[in-house]
C-alpha cells in the first residue's frame, strides 16, 4: 500500500472540492473494494476523503420515485421494507452478492463503482489498459474465462462485477450526482461505459463528482421479478453470468418486461429488444426462449469464454420462469 | 492383549482437551510469539517465471522508516547448508532440494523470493516491500504439464523395487484386446493449500548458535532436522515450537522457503523475526496438489468382472525438486484384475515444487480409477456397486497377501443403505425434481495403515497428575483428545487428570503428523508408555507396600494422594513418598511397529464415500445433496473427532470435484486464480449433511490399539463419487475437474 493522506468530509461540497482539485485524491466510503485495490497497488490515491460522515443514507420517498443514498449499506437496502415491498428485484440482487459481512460495509454509491475482477487488473506484473494504459490487454489472448462477450474491445474485455447494477439498470434507475459544477442526474445505463479507446474509464463520472443517491422509479415490478446467479459454489462468488428479470403480467400476458444481464460486459447489460419481443406475449418458455435468442445478437465469446454464449441465454429463461411462477 | 475390559474413553466422543483454549483464543499459534525486539519480515517476489535477477534495487526499500535490513541474493550472508547445485543439464530430471533462498540471482519460478524486508513493524515492511525493484533476463518457460516432457521419477530409476517404477501383474496392456473396454483420460488441476491459518515461523537467534523457530509444521523434528542442517548446528541447537497448527493438510511437512529466510532475516538484523505468508503467497510458496493427466485402459467380461487395467499418470513437478505421491497405489490393490499395469512419470514446470495435500496421490488416483470403474459398469449395464463387488479383494493381489483386516462390503452395505442407493437408476437423467436433474455416485478410497515408530514419556507428577509428553503436532485433528483417551483407559485416570504436551521437537522422538499415521504410532506409544509407567509405579510402591509388588499393574489405582490397590484400599503409598525415589514416576517408551506382522499382512484403511447430486438443467450448477462416507478405519478412538475428520474431508472433496482450480496463464508462468475470489473452496452452502459410519472393527495386527487411520480416506474417493452421480444424472462424463457450471451447460 501507497502512503497516503486521510481526511474525513463532513459536508459534500467540501469532499467534492477536495477531489475536484487533486486527480490523486479519491472518496473512500466502505472501502471494501478500494483498500483491497490500494493492498495490491492496483490504485494508488495520495489522498483519501472519507465520506461516510455525509448524510446520504436515507432510503425515502421522493416524487415518483424511491431514493437510495449513496452511504446506504448494501444490507440497509436489501433489508428495507419499502424496498422490499416494491422493488424486491433490487434486494434479490443485493443478497446474491458477496456475503453478509461485506453487504454490512459496502454502500450503494461503492458498490456501482467497485472496479472489475479481471486478474490481469489485479496483477501489476501483467499487461493491463485499465490499469495502466497503453500496456496492453492480458485477458484477451489469455484466460478470460470470466470476460465479456458483449460490448467488449481490443483494449479491454473485462466486466463489470457488482449485482446490484444489474438490477438497477434494470428498473431504470437514476443516478443522483454533485459536483463542482453543481448537480446532474443520469440514468443509470449511461453511468457506466463500455472500454472502446479509454478502459480506464469505468464511468460517465467527471473529477470530483459525488453520488448522492439512486432514484428508483416507482413500476408495476413488485412481484414477477427474479435475480438468477450463476456462480461456481453456492454463495459467495462472483457470478459466471446473472440475469435481472422483471414481468408485469396481465394474467399469463406480458404486459411489460425489464431484462438485463450481469457479467457479460463492462457495464450492467440491458436487453431493451429482447424485452420488446415478450410484450403481448404469453408468459411460456417458448416466449421466453424466442427473447433470449434475440437477447444473445451480437454475443461474441473468447477463447475459454464461449460457454457464456449458452449459460447466458439459459440463465435468462430460467430467471423468467421463475419470475413468472413468482 | 487389553488392560481393561471395557475402554471407557476409547471409542467416546470426548470434547478436545484444547477446545476452549481454542475458541477463546488463548491457543497460541506460531504468529502469535511476542518476543522482545521482534521485528517483521516480508517477502518480495519475482514477476517473471525463469531466467536471471540482473538488477535489484533495494536503495529506497532500505531508506524507508522503520526498515532494519532488505536481504537479496546479493548480500544474505553465507547459509553453511546451501550448496552450489551440479546438476547434468543434459538430463531433465530434477532430484535437486529445496530451494535455496537468496542462494543465487537464478529464478526458478514466479514469485520466489528475491527480497526479504525486515522492518520494526509489519505495515512499514509491507511498505517497504513495495519499494524493491527488480529487473529480470528472462528465459523461456514452460509452466504447461501437458506439453513438458515427462520422465521416471530418479528413486525409480535407481531402485526397480520403488512404489514410483513401474508394475506389471499378467500381461501389460491387456486390455488393449478386450472386447468391452474402457479408455478414458483424466485431468486434476492444480489445487492449493489453502488451510484457515497461513504459514508462519518466528525466528529467533538466541545465541550465535542457538536457534529457536515458531513455526506451522507438522514435524517439529523434521524442521529441526532441516533447519539444523542448513545452519550446520547441533540439533539440540534447534528448538522448534508448534504447540498449535491452524490446519495443514500437508503443506507443513516440508520445509519452505519463507523459514529459511526468516532464518536468514533474524540472523541479519539480531532481531528475532516474524514471517507470515499473504494468502496471495500461499498459492506459491508452500506447495499443493500437483496437475496430473492419468490414463486408464480397463477391460471386463460380461459378467462383469476386470480382466485388465492399465493406468499411467503424469504429475508436475518443479525444476529444482522433484516431487512424487503414490498416485497409482489404489489402483494395484482396489480390484481382482488379473493383467494390471501402471506407469508414473513426473514432468518439471517452471513453478514451485507441489507437496502432499490430504489424500495426497491417492485421491488423485481415485479419480480415475473411481470414474472408470463406473463408466466401465455403465458400459456391461451395471450397478456399480455390483460391479464392484464382483471385483472385490480377499486378499491382496499386488502383494499377494491377507489383508490385516478388510471391511469394505460392510462398508458398502452402510453407504447404500443411507444414501438410498436403491433409488438410483442405471440410465442417467432418469430421476427430475423440477429443473434439477437428480444422481447418485460412489467412490472408494483406501490409503496405508503405516505406523513407524516414536517414543512418549509419562510422568506421574506429585498432585496425582500424569504428564505424557511427544514431539509429535496436533494439525487439528483433535490429537492430544486421542493420546489423553488412550492414556485414560490404559491408566485407569480420568482424563481430566491426564496431560499430554505435544508440538516442541525437544520433547520425546516422533514423526511428521502425516500419512494418517499419527494415532498408529503415537497412539500405540502413549499406550505402551501409559503401561509401562503403571507397572513402574507398581514395582516403586512396593518398596512402601509389599502388596504393590504381587499386584497387577491394571490394579494399580489413582486416589487424590495415594497410589492404591483395587480391592484392596488397605495398600496406600503416598504420592509423596512414592515420588521421593530417584527416577521415580517417570518412563520414557519407544514403540515400533511388529516386523513380522508387517511382513505377513497388507495393512490399509478402507472408505466408500457415496454422493446424490442435483444438476440445474439450464444453468449447469451442481449442489451436493447429500454425502454418505463410510470406513473402516480400525478402532475408532473418538467418535467424535474422527467423525469431524471424516466431513472434512468430505467437503474437500466437494472443492476437488465441484471448484478448486488453480489456473496459470502460461504466457507469463504466473497464476490468474490469486486469492479466494478467485480461486474457490466450498462455503458452508456447498457442504451438505455429511453422514458418517465406521465399522469400527480393531485391526489386530497394525498396532495393539487396532486403529488404522482416517484423515486421508476422508477425502480420497469423494470427488469421484461426485463425479459419477453427475453423469448419473446428466449422461455426461466430466473427465477434468473441477465439474464446473460451463462444462454442463
Ligand atoms: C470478497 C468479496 C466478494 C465480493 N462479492 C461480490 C459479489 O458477489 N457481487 C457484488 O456485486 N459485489 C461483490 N463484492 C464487491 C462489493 O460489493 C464492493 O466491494 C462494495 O459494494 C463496494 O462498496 P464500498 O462502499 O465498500 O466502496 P469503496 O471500496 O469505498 O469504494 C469503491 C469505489 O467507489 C468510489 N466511491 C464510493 N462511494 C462513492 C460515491 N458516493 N461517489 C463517488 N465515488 C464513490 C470510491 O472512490 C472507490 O473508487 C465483493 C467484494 C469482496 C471483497
Amino acid at each position: 500500500m501507497n502512503q497516503f493522506q486521510y481526511v474525513r468530509a463532513t459536508k459534500p461540497q467540501a469532499a467534492i472540492e477536495v477531489v475536484a482539485k487533486d486527480p490523486t485524491a479519491a472518496f473512500i466510503a466502505g472501502g471494501t473494494n478500494l483498500v483491497d485495490l490500494m493492498k495490491r497497488g492496483v490504485m494508488t490515491p495520495q489522498k483519501l476523503v472519507d465520506i461516510n460522515r455525509l448524510p446520504l443514507n436515507k432510503i425515502e420517498r421522493q416524487g415518483n420515485a424511491l431514493r437510495v443514498g449513496a452511504l446506504a449499506l448494501n444490507s440497509a437496502v436489501a433489508n428495507d421494507a419499502q424496498v422490499r415491498e416494491h422493488h424486491p428485484l433490487l434486494a434479490l440482487a443485493l443478497q446474491a452478492g458477496a456475503s453478509g459481512q461485506l453487504r454490512n460495509m459496502a454502500t450503494v454509491g461503492g458498490n456501482m463503482l467497485q472496479r472489475t475482477r479481471c486478474a490481469y487488473f489485479y496483477d501489476l506484473s501483467m499487461p493491463c489498459n485499465k490499469r495502466q494504459p497503453g500496456t496492453g490487454c492480458g485477458a484477451l489472448e489469455g484466460i478470460n474465462r470470466m470476460h465479456a462477450i458483449f460490448g467488449a474491445s481490443d483494449k479491454c474485455i473485462a466486466v463489470h462485477p457488482s449485482d446490484m447494477s444489474v438490477a438497477l439498470v434494470a428498473l431504470d434507475a437514476t443516478v443522483l450526482v454533485s459536483g463542482p459544477k453543481g448537480d446532474r442526474q443520469l440514468p443509470f445505463a449511461d453511468l457506466h461505459r463500455l472500454p472502446g479507446n479509454t478502459p480506464e474509464k469505468d464511468t460517465n463520472l467527471l473529477p470530483g463528482e459525488l453520488i448522492t443517491a439512486v432514484d428508483i422509479p416507482d413500476s408495476p415490478f413488485a412481484k414477477h421479478v427474479h435475480y438468477q446467479k450463476v456462480r461456481e459454489r453456492a454463495s459467495y462468488a462472483f457470478a459466471l453470468v446473472s440475469a435481472a428479470v422483471a414481468l408485469d403480467l396481465d394474467g399469463n400476458t406480458i404486459k411489460a418486461a425489464r431484462l438485463a444481464l450481469g457479467g457479460v460486459a463492462h457495464k450492467p447489460w440491458r436487453l431493451a429488444a429482447a424485452e420488446q419481443v415478450l410484450v403481448g406475449q404469453p408468459a411460456t418458455e417458448a416466449s421466453f426462449r424466442r427473447a433470449a435468442e434475440v437477447a444473445m445478437q451480437g454475443a461474441k465469446a473468447f477463447k475459454h469464454n464461449a460457454f457464456k454464449l449458452k449459460l447466458a441465454p439459459n440463465a435468462l429463461v430460467q430467471a423468467l420462469k421463475t419470475a413468472a411462477a413468482a | 492383549m487389553k488392560e481393561q475390559a471395557q475402554p471407557k474413553h476409547i471409542g467416546a466422543g470426548m470434547n478436545r482437551v484444547d477446545g476452549f483454549q481454542k475458541v477463546t483464543g488463548a491457543a497460541k499459534y506460531s504468529a502469535e510469539y511476542e518476543l522482545p525486539g521482534l521485528a517483521y519480515g516480508v517477502l518480495v517476489g519475482s514477476t517473471v517465471a525463469k531466467g536471471r535477477i540482473t538488477s535489484l534495487d533495494t536503495k529506497a526499500a532500505a531508506g524507508a522508516p522503520g526498515v532494519l535490513a532488505v536481504v537479496t541474493h546479493l548480500n544474505s550472508p553465507k547459509v553453511p547448508g546451501f550448496t552450489p547445485s551440479g546438476k547434468d543439464p543434459s538430463q531433465p530430471q530434477t532430484v535437486g532440494g529445496r530451494l535455496q533462498v537468496f542462494h543465487d540471482d537464478k529464478i526458478r519460478f514466479s514469485d520466489q523470493p528475491i527480497a526479504l524486508v525486515v522492518a520494526d513493524t509489519l505495515e512499514r515492511a509491507r511498505y517497504a516491500a513495495r519499494l524493491v525493484k527488480a529487473q529480470y533476463a528472462k528465459e523461456a518457460h514452460q509452466t504447461n504439464l501437458l506439453e513438458a516432457k515427462s520422465f521416471l521419477p530418479t528413486q525409480a530409476k535407481q531402485n526397480p523395487k520403488s512404489p514410483m517404477a513401474d508394475y506389471q501383474r499378467g500381461q501389460g496392456d491387456a486390455y488393449q484386446g478386450g472386447a468391452l473396454k474402457v479408455e478414458s483420460e483424466y485431468i486434476i488441476p492444480t489445487e492449493m493449500h489453502h488451510p484457515m491459518e497461513m504459514q508462519s515461523i518466528t525466528a529467533h537467534w538466541e545465541a550465535a548458535d542457538r536457534l529457536t523457530l515458531y513455526d506451522k509444521t507438522q514435524g517439529t523434528q523434521g524442521t529441526r532436522r532441516d533447519f539444523a542442517k542448513e545452519w550446520n548446528l547441533p540439533e539440540e541447537n534447534v528448538k522448534v515450537v508448534a504447540t498449535f497448527v491452524g490446519g495443514a493438510f500437508g503443506n507443513a511437512l516440508h520445509s519452505w522457503p519463507h523459514e529459511s529466510a526468516a532464518i536468514i532475516g533474524a540472523k541479519v538484523t539480531g532481531r528475532p523475526v516474524k514471517l507470515m505468508l499473504t494468502r496471495e503467497q500461499m498459492f506459491t510458496l508452500v506447495g499443493y496438489r500437483p496437475y496430473t493427466w492419468q490414463k486408464i485402459g480397463m477391460s471386463a467380461t460380461a459378467d462383469g468382472k476386470i480382466t485388465a487395467i492399465t493406468h499411467e499418470s503424469v504429475g508436475q513437478t518443479s525444476s529444482y525438486e522433484e516431487f512424487t505421491e503414490s498416485t497409482l497405489a489404489q489402483t494395484r490393490m482396489m480390484y481382482q484384475a488379473p493383467n494390471l499395469a501402471t506407469r508414473y512419470r513426473i514432468a518439471a514446470v517452471d513453478v514451485s515444487t507441489p507437496i502432499w495435500m490430504r489424500g495426497p496421490g491417492e485421491a488423485t488416483g481415485a479419480f480415475a480409477l473411481e470414474s472408470a470403474m463406473d463408466e466401465m459398469a455403465y458400459l456391461l449395464k451395471l450397478d456399480p456397486l455390483e460391479f464392484r463387488l464382483r471385483n472385490y479383494t480377499d486378499q491382496d493381489p499386488e502383494k499377494n497377501r491377507p489383508w490385516s483386516t478388510k471391511f469394505l462390503k460392510e462398508c458398502y452395505q452402510a453407504g447404500a443403505d443411507r444414501i438410498g442407493w436403491r433409488k438410483r437408476q442405471l440410465q442417467p437423467g432418469a430421476l427430475r425434481e423440477g429443473d434439477w436433474l437428480l444422481g447418485y455416485g460412489m467412490g472408494v478410497g483406501t490409503f496405508g495403515a503405516h505406523r513407524g515408530a516414536a517414543q512418549v514419556s509419562a510422568r506421574l507428577l506429585p498432585t496425582g497428575r500424569v504428564l505424557l509428553q511427544c514431539a509429535t503436532t496436533d494439525i487439528g485433528p483433535g490429537t492430544g483428545t486421542a493420546m489423553t483417551q488412550i492414556a485414560a483407559d490404559t491408566l485407569g485416570l480420568d482424563p481430566a487428570r491426564i496431560t499430554f504436551e505435544l508440538g516442541q521437537s525437544g520433547f520425546p522422538k516422533a514423526g511428521s503428523q502425516g500419512g494418517s499415521s499419527t494415532v498408529n504410532t503415537v497412539g500405540q506409544a502413549v499406550q505402551d508408555a501409559s503401561r509401562a509407567l503403571l507397572d513402574k509405579l507398581r514395582q516403586q510402591a512396593a518398596a512402601g507396600n509389599a502388596a504393590f509388588g504381587s499386584a497387577a499393574p491394571a490394579d494399580v489405582v489413582f486416589t487424590d494422594k495415594h497410589l492404591t490397590l483395587k480391592g484392596n484400599d488397605a495398600a496406600r503409598v503416598a504420592y509423596a513418598d512414592l515420588l521421593r525415589q530417584p527416577d521415580a514416576g517417570f518412563v520414557l517408551v519407544e514403540s515400533k511397529p511388529d516386523g513380522a506382522d508387517q511382513q505377513k499382512y497388507s495393512m490399509y484403511s478402507f472408505s466408500v464415500h457415496f454422493a446424490e447430486v442435483a444438476v440445474h438443467v439450464l444453468t449447469g450448477e451442481v449442489r451436493v445433496r447429500k454425502l454418505v462416507s463410510c470406513a473402516d478405519a480400525g478402532t475408532i478412538v473418538n467418535e467424535k473427532t474422527a467423525a469431524n475428520q471424516m466431513k472434512g474431508g468430505a467437503v474437500g472433496g466437494i472443492g476437488m470435484a465441484l471448484m478448486e482450480h488453480a489456473i496459470i496463464d502460461d504466457r507469463y508462468g504466473r497464476y490468474v486464480t490469486k486469492d479466494f475470489a478467485d480461486y474457490h473452496v466450498p462455503v458452508h452452502a456447498d457442504a451438505p449433511a455429511v453422514e458418517v459410519y465406521f465399522v469400527n472393527q480393531p485391526d489386530p495386527h497394525v498396532n495393539a490399539l487396532g486403529t488404522k487411520g482416517i484423515g486421508e480416506i476422508a477425502t480420497i474417493g469423494v470427488a469421484p463419487a461426485i463425479a459419477n452421480a453427475v453423469f448419473n444424472a446428466t449422461g455426461k462424463r466430466v473427465r477434468e475437474l473441477p465439474i464446473t457450471p460451463d462444462k454442463l451447460v
